[in-house]
């Protein structure tokens, strides 16, 4: 192997990884506001009556929403914006990785990890707060925690952010009223946007939650500059 | 840099500076661009006049929410409303050959469109409901639009935190098969909740883009002049909605 591929994370990676983040932290901020402005979740085509309503969701404080001071105009100027680098970065980050194998070679899972056995062990090991367990090849970046709670987020949350997303626009929904069909109708779409939102930010937590405990300025600097592989760590 | 850095940095960006790079030009230019950006691929991606889905009677919300003005509180609407509007008149004016003035007996006796379609407010809310009326594509060819027409922009009798309401759309929305002047909703005359007597459907947009108590039509090169010039009174207010509200 060439000298330039002996980096931890590919600048793809990184470059993604923090425009990534900047969106997502608008985007969910901007998006606490928009909620603001009708607190109720519905299933279905239409609900406009809190008595419908599954959810009735909290007011969020204007510590956690942008603007902080309620202004729903200037929530969807971010939120329309910030969409754009959002959409279009998980679509660059899928490509890069599918090309430089990084998806094939790191995240997807092998049949043998999937055993009940090995993922007690995963398990017990994260509990013990020991992440250096990475796949019995030693060319394995991640564990199978790791790889499964990559693999949902990058696979299944943030493409369902962008799909509901989409169909929560009127002007889009022409385009593929299927998209609105089988998410079970816009209030349903909406709904789903809101819980995936938070599947993210519950991802997004614990994943800071786990750099802090694994060495937060290693795992920072790895994440700018690039680090080194794990094989060619002298610890 | 560390991540705690990165976090506070971010943090801050959330909070405080988003609302100072928000009111700059920069920034404001970038969310113009945005929805512009949105706009485009809105028309892109669907036919410019592909319909937004329409639904069977029984998929119709058990009512239809009002919202924004509910009324017009002037004496000449309390009384148009008691005696059905038969004085009430919508002018068509503006950049065409041959300006209307319609009664609604006039509006009534037009080729007529009914529609099932959902309302969503910007909110966030959706209701569901049948529509019929006119085409304005029907009424902007009576009227003889001239070719320098960029914009229909449409007159209200409401007012909202005491400004008149207003909107306006593009050539596209304006001749869009959907675009009708609704004077029924769900096979009654309007309620005076919903716009009575006369309402703008422009399915492919939110619902502040769908004017209510509607008098007049005005087909213009540019609305640089009208109301603050942004094209609507959501549009016009201080960090305004977009004018484009298709997102």
């Amino acid at each position: 192997m060439a000298k330039s591929v002996k980096k931890r994370h590919a600048l793809s990676t990184r470059i993604w990884h923090w425009i990534n983040a900047v969106s997502l932290i608008i985007l969910f901020m901007s998006g606490l506001t928009i909620s603001n402005a009708h607190r109720y979740l519905y299933w279905g085509d239409y609900g406009f009556d809190p008595a419908d309503a599954w959810l009735a969701v909290m007011r969020f404080p204007s510590w956690a929403t942008i603007p902080s001071r309620y202004n729903l105009a200037e929530a969807r100027d971010w939120h329309i914006l910030m969409a754009w680098p959002f959409a279009l970065g998980l679509l660059f980050i899928w490509i890069a990785m599918l090309a430089n194998r990084h998806f094939v070679r790191d995240l997807l899972t092998r049949r043998k990890e999937w055993k009940a056995s090995a993922i007690a062990k995963d398990v017990r090991e994260h509990l013990k707060l020991n992440f250096r367990h990475a796949g019995e090849e030693g060319s394995a970046k991640y564990n199978f925690l790791q790889k499964l709670a990559y693999g949902v987020v990058y696979g299944i949350f943030l493409p369902m952010l962008v799909f509901t997303g989409l169909a929560i626009s009127p002007g889009f929904e022409p385009a593929a009223p299927w998209l609105v069909d089988i998410l079970g109708g816009r209030q349903s779409a909406r709904s789903l946007h809101f819980i995936f939102a938070f599947a993210t930010f519950g991802f997004v937590a614990l994943h800071i939650v786990l750099v802090l405990l694994s060495g937060p300025i290693k795992q920072t600097w790895a994440m700018i500059g690039g680090g080194r592989m794990e094989n060619s760590d002298e610890t | 840099m560390k991540r705690r850095t990165l976090l506070a940095g971010a943090a801050a960006l959330g909070t405080g500076a988003c609302s100072k790079i928000a009111g700059t030009d920069t920034a404001n230019s970038l969310f113009e661009a945005a929805e512009d950006w949105h706009r485009a691929a809105h028309r892109t991606l669907a036919n410019r006049q592909a319909l937004a889905p329409e639904y069977a009677p029984e998929d119709r919300s058990p009512t239809f929410r009002s919202n924004g003005s509910k009324t017009v509180d002037t004496p000449e609407y309390r009384a148009e409303l008691a005696n059905g509007f038969a004085n009430w008149r919508l002018q068509v004016r503006g950049l065409v050959e041959q300006p209307l003035s319609l009664s609604m007996d006039d509006i009534r006796a037009l080729p007529q469109r009914t529609q099932i379609t959902r309302h969503d407010c910007v909110e966030g809310w959706s209701a569901i409901g049948e529509w019929t009326g006119p085409q304005l594509s029907g009424v902007l060819d009576a009227a003889k639009v001239k070719p320098e027409a960029n914009f229909i922009v449409f007159y209200c009798a409401d007012t909202l935190y005491g400004e008149d309401y207003y909107e306006s759309v593009d050539m596209v929305d304006a001749y869009h098969p959907q675009t009708i002047i609704a004077h029924q909703l769900n096979g009654e005359a309007l309620p005076e909740g919903n716009g009575a007597p006369l309402r703008m459907r422009i399915e492919r947009q939110l619902g502040y883009k769908h004017p209510k108590y509607l008098t007049a039509i005005e087909a213009v090169s540019s609305f640089e002049n009208i109301g603050k010039g942004m094209g609507g009174f959501w549009e016009d207010h201080p960090a305004g909605y977009q004018w484009y509200a298709g997102i």
